[in-house]
């Protein structure tokens, strides 16, 4: 179903891109991208012709921080009920995961999406439920469209949702490593549509295309930013157009409009992103967990809370180095024993090194 | 976390909140789709339970064409 699968294309784009003859540094920002860059050795085949692809801040549970984990923590250790998605659970925070608070005996479940959640809230009267809201634009919509809704009051959620275009910016501002071009995530994009980013082409002069999730959609990705670099052009392009509209979806925009407002966060391995975070409108505070919990909370004012010792998933978020250039890679961090969060996400790149590449 | 899945919607309700979902691989869930407008028989892109896209069945067939064309151009020009 809607598969794209075509050898001769594929063999014909590579020897094009071969013949290009370049050296480029591309970013894309987005785990399915680089699943699929890794399982069908895309990234070994790209790097023979000179185009080195890395994996910036785009996965939702690496780049959640310390402190909001820390958060979640205290409200389960408060007698909450925590619900989340599966990967969130077993990230590390200071001292403990979900997960082992879970072994502990306290109450943490794990959720497909906030529907779930809620479901739960409904059987569950005689208790408070929280459920921490982690994604980008692709997921920020759904919670948005249950917030609307009549919700249980003993149901509120802890927003991490935020969004790429201002990480994108934050990358290039901070100028620690030159991108020719990016690979923007196709199913963020079939929310927000094209304009997001042209600021991008159009201020730092990068070309940028969006791509979906087959090899093909991959090779075909590069070839359009390869072909716009030599055509000295900066352009947003999509490449997905079987599920990228130019507008993206308006309902879900209308929907994450009405329920949330953008505001500065911080980003695990970066410093503050201005504008990227999505916080609960005032008129959906009730369901607002910081609000609602803000004497609990109280309790983490002023903690600083620090990376994992020996984790560099900053720098791997941020593209300066590969998983496996940290020295606890496969060794004293692996998906069971995960040290840092970009080894416990499916989306993490460190993750995705270790299934399909493991320590060489 | 932003995986999403595509399906064939099989059958929605009155309401059109929720609709049964075809994945192909002989499971149907229910989702919601509320954020699409959608009929049976659309294909959508469903993530964390939520339909968030209609996919474009004649755009979708019309992908490699698209990608030749593009490809033979880059030699004419
Ligand atoms: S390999 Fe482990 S410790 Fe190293 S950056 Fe990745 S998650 Fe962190």
């Amino acid at each position: 179903m809607f598969s794209l699968r075509d050898k001769k294309i594929a063999n014909e784009i590579v020897s094009k891109i071969k013949k290009m003859d370049v050296n480029l540094k591309f970013m894309h920002v987005c785990g399915t991208h680089q699943d699929t860059l890794v399982k069908n050795g895309l990234d070994v085949l790209f790097r023979e012709c000179s185009i080195d692809i890395g994996q910036g801040p785009g996965c939702p549970v690496c780049v959640t921080t310390p402190r909001e984990i820390e958060e979640m923590l205290l409200l389960a250790r408060k007698g909450k009920v925590v619900t989340t998605f599966g990967d969130m659970i077993q990230v590390p925070g200071e001292k403990y995961s979900l997960q082992s608070m879970r072994t502990e005996g306290y109450d943490v479940q794990m959720v497909y999406g906030i529907e779930d959640a809620v479901n739960l809230a409904e059987n569950r009267k005689d208790k408070d439920v929280v459920f921490m809201a982690v994604g980008f634009e692709t997921t920020a919509p759904t919670t948005a469209s249950v917030l609307i809704k009549d919700l249980p009051s003993n149901f509120s959620i802890l927003s991490c949702h935020r969004i790429i275009p201002p990480a994108l910016k934050a990358i290039l501002d901070m100028g620690e490593l030159k991108i020719d071009g990016f690979i923007e995530p196709g199913h963020v994009s079939t929310i927000i549509g094209l304009k997001p980013y042209e600021f991008i082409s159009k201020d730092y002069d990068v070309p940028q295309v969006i791509a979906g999730f087959e090899p093909l959609d991959l090779l075909m990705a590069v070839w359009m930013l390869v072909h716009q670099i030599q055509r000295g052009e900066a352009a947003v392009e999509n490449e997905y157009v079987r599920a990228v509209k130019e507008d993206g979806n308006i309902k879900a925009q209308m929907a994450i409009n009405e329920v949330f407002e953008l505001v500065d966060v911080k980003w695990r391995g970066f410093p503050v992103i201005p504008k990227s975070g999505l916080k609960l409108r005032d008129k959906f505070e009730d369901y607002d967990a910081r609000k609602r919990y803000e004497d609990k909370l109280q309790d983490l004012s002023g903690k600083e809370f620090n990376e994992p010792a020996g984790c560099r998933c900053g720098e791997v978020l941020r593209g300066l180095i590969s998983s496996q250039e940290c020295p606890l890679f496969g060794n004293k961090c692996t998906p069971s024993t995960p040290v840092g969060p970009c080894m416990v996400s499916i989306e993490g790149s460190c993750s995705i090194e270790y299934r399909y590449a493991k320590k060489q | 976390m932003c995986l999403a899945i595509p399906g064939k919607i099989v059958s929605l309700d009155k309401k059109k909140e929720y609709a049964s979902i075809d994945y192909g691989d002989g499971t149907k869930r229910k989702a919601n789709v509320s954020l699409v407008d959608v009929k049976i028989g659309d294909y959508v892109l469903v993530h964390a339970g939520f339909a968030i896209q209609v996919l474009d069945e004649k755009e979708a067939n019309e992908t490699l064409d698209l990608f030749r064309e593009m490809l033979s151009s880059e030699e004419e020009a």
